[in-house]
């Protein structure tokens, strides 16, 4: 007669890898809108110089 | 950069919608897997992010066939933002492959063919990152992204063949498993709605990403011209 086992506990390992998934994706999503932001703040001081020069 | 064309919007709002009832999909939707247990949920986002991985280097590589038969700057635009993106997810498919394997295989880590043409595949293409700074004039500095991301193309399809034509540990998704895979299982409907959706989700989130990235780009690149422009005088 087979026996019947239960899944594996790997609860843990989920959690470590949808950590990893929303971990990159968060930090990359941060680095672009960190990335416009500082460009942003350069191109005002560009047109400011400009304008003021 | 002015505000987001609404279409790009529409594509960001619909990105994390959709990434929610992905994540809803893979982490309450889908049954626990009879051998492997919670684990195999994290195979929805690590086939998808492997699959958005390979269509952004192959993004990368057409762009780069249109730079050269063009020579349009937005082309090599298009390239290297493919490029990093492509990076990024290649990076979640394999950290998240190793943390399946840890209980799986009982490793973090295995010469197997996958995991290695995987591996070599995601530092050819942090290589062109690297590389491209190095050059300091902007068309041959698009032109050099553009070989690369042709040449280095090829990496993707031996990646993904790599399970087919060599013996290996790594699960088939789609396809015959080799006789020493471990790992694998069948998906039942829920399991295959989940793999599906998330394939969608990550798709959509793809293309999301690109065009901030290529505005992004753009925006970087008139600021550099303007302060050459003031530079100069």
């Amino acid at each position: 007669m087979l026996l019947q086992t239960a899944p594996a506990q790997t609860f843990g390992y989920m959690v470590m890898g949808f950590a990893v998934i929303f971990g990159t994706l968060g930090a990359y999503l941060l680095s672009l809108w960190l990335r416009a932001r500082n460009l942003r703040r350069d191109l005002e001081m560009l047109e400011s110089t400009e304008a003021g020069g | 950069m002015g505000a987001s064309p609404r279409g790009l919007k529409f594509l960001s709002w619909a990105s994390v919608l959709m990434f929610g009832v992905a994540s809803y999909l893979a982490l309450v939707y889908a049954p626990r897997e009879a051998v492997m247990g919670d684990v195999q949920r994290v195979f929805y986002f690590h086939v998808s992010a492997g699959w958005v991985g390979g269509l952004a280097f192959l993004t990368a590589a057409v762009a780069g066939v249109g730079y050269l038969l063009r020579g349009r700057r937005s082309w090599d635009q298009v390239a290297l933002s493919s490029v990093e993106i492509g990076i990024a997810f290649t990076f979640i498919n394999i950290v998240t492959g190793s943390i399946w394997a840890r209980p799986i295989w009982n490793t973090w880590w295995t010469w197997d063919p996958r995991l290695v043409t995987a591996t070599v595949m995601l530092l050819l293409y942090a290589a062109y990152l690297l590389l491209r700074q190095g050059i300091d004039d902007p068309d041959r500095r698009a032109r050099f992204g553009a070989v690369y991301a042709i040449v280095g193309f090829l990496s993707v399809p031996l990646t993904f063949l790599s399970i087919r034509i060599f013996r290996t540990i790594h699960p088939v998704v789609i396809g015959n498993n080799d006789p020493t895979a471990q790992g694998a299982f069948d998906m039942t409907p829920r399991m295959l709605q989940a793999f599906l959706f998330s394939l969608l989700t990550f798709t959509v989130i793809y293309l999301t990403l690109l065009w901030h990235r290529t505005r992004l780009q753009r925006l970087s690149e008139h600021v550099e011209e303007r302060k050459l422009k003031l530079l100069g005088g």
